[in-house]
């Protein structure tokens, strides 16, 4: 296999290190990379660490590509360098990581994730408000991972905080079945498209055909996260198998809506790519966000309620809070 | 009689460990349910939750005692933010239900 990290790959532009992702003859990685300055998204991390970390578990080979001196202290701090050049020897004055970025972590166990987030609050120097939808995205999607995706290595997170564009983002990378294989399970989708669309759906899971999912898993997750970043006015990256998509920004002149189908959303479902096994998805949250994670709730209530037609008004109940 | 389950004894103040919400579930929601006692899901000192978690922990409960259970099992202590999620998932239970429901009707 081999990967590019090149000069400029973020959620908006990640087509400059997945085009150059070579998913061939998964018994060695050769990594390369720009030699002037690089800056990426997390997620460009992520899923350069769960091959490293794949490569690791089989025992094939890594070659790595010296990374230029001026990248090289970031990559040393994300974990990335660690991953890729295990006895590297390099030495960095360690920066105070606190509200600038969440190193890479492999993350396997129910455990080691609730251990994650709980580390995590302190790093975010955010408040309350702020952490909240952070701590929702990395739980849901790193639970999906955990729970569908039977990665050998877990999955892979990092995160970083961009000062300039007061944003968080985020990467969580697993080298499983994949999200076509997992939907397969319940539904028979003929492409990765049309896996990755039902995925998005609220309601939807592989593990029943079922509106409103099993008593363990309720298909709404990717949902919730893909509506977490349209209220923020960022980016969302779903990547599995040959396709992905990827939610664009919403202008500050429209007005947000959620929809329970991504066809309807202003994105881009993007085919024939080099194939990865397995899900890779990238969010960029907004510390600025100007609305309430309440009032999101409610605009997801909202899209569940236009998802499905109710017949029988009256048999509802709600429930009751004391 | 009541039981009153204190979630934040087992999830500190973000609740979104699923394998945490089924054992409540299977543990003390239902066995509770099955000697007809209301059920208090407390949720004093919790922050925020995850819709997995409340989804782990009552969807089952609506889907097997029926929803007339919601007369009984009850929420205390819950900010604006977890009585969203849980009124999001009550009400998308309770589509699977009629929904199923319909389409049996219209298969006879």
């Amino acid at each position: 296999m081999k990967i590019h990290i090149p000069n400029s790959a973020f959620l908006g532009n990640i087509e400059s290190f997945t085009s150059t992702f070579d998913p061939k003859d998964e018994n060695e990685l050769l990594v390369t990379s720009n030699q002037k300055w690089i800056s990426v998204h997390p997620l460009v991390i992520s899923m350069s660490i769960a091959l490293s970390k794949e490569i690791q578990a089989n025992g094939g080979a890594i070659s790595c590509e010296d990374f230029s001196a001026k990248s090289r202290p970031y990559f040393l701090r994300m974990g990335l360098i660690d991953s890729l050049i295990p006895n590297h020897g390099l030495l960095i004055n360690e920066h105070e990581a606190s509200g600038r970025f969440i190193k890479a972590r492999q993350i396997r166990t129910s455990e080691e994730l609730n251990q994650f987030i709980i580390d995590m609050v302190p790093l975010l120097h955010t408040t309350p408000e702020q952490a909240y939808p952070i701590k929702y995205v990395m739980s849901e999607l790193v639970r999906n991972a955990l729970e569908h995706s039977k990665s050998p290595i877990g999955a892979i997170v990092c995160a970083q905080y961009f000062k300039k564009s007061n944003r968080i983002s985020i990467g969580v990378a697993d080298r499983g079945i994949g999200i076509r294989s997992a939907i397969n399970r319940s539904y028979n989708t003929n492409n990765d498209e049309e896996a990755l669309t039902l995925a998005l759906r609220p309601g939807i899971t592989g593990t029943t055909n079922k509106i409103g999912g099993t008593e363990y898993n309720a298909g709404a997750g990717l949902f919730f996260t893909k509506s977490i970043a349209k209220v923020s006015r960022d980016f969302f990256l779903l990547y599995s198998g040959s396709s992905f998509f990827k939610l664009y920004k919403t202008p500050s002149t429209e007005d947000v809506l959620l929809y329970a189908d991504p066809d309807s959303d202003r994105g881009l479902f993007k085919n024939d790519l080099p194939v990865w096994k397995g899900t890779a998805v990238g969010i960029d949250i907004s510390l600025d966000l100007n609305q309430d994670f309440e009032d999101l709730l409610e605009m997801i209530r909202e899209a569940y309620h236009l998802n499905v037609k109710r017949a029988n008004k009256d048999k509802y109940r709600k429930p009751k809070f004391l | 009689m009541s039981k009153t389950i204190l979630i934040y004894q087992y999830t500190n103040d973000f609740a979104e460990n699923k394998d945490i919400a089924r054992e409540l579930r299977l543990t003390q929601i239902q066995p509770s349910l099955d000697l007809s006692q209301n059920v208090i899901i407390d949720f004093e000192g919790v922050s925020s939750a995850t819709q997995s978690f409340i989804h782990a922990l009552i969807s089952e409960v609506i889907r097997l005692y029926g929803v007339e259970v919601l007369e009984t099992l009850l929420f205390r202590n819950c900010n604006s933010r977890i009585q969203t999620i849980i009124e999001i998932v009550v009400e998308y239970v309770q589509d699977g239900i009629f929904v199923d429901e319909d389409e049996e009707d219209s298969d006879k």
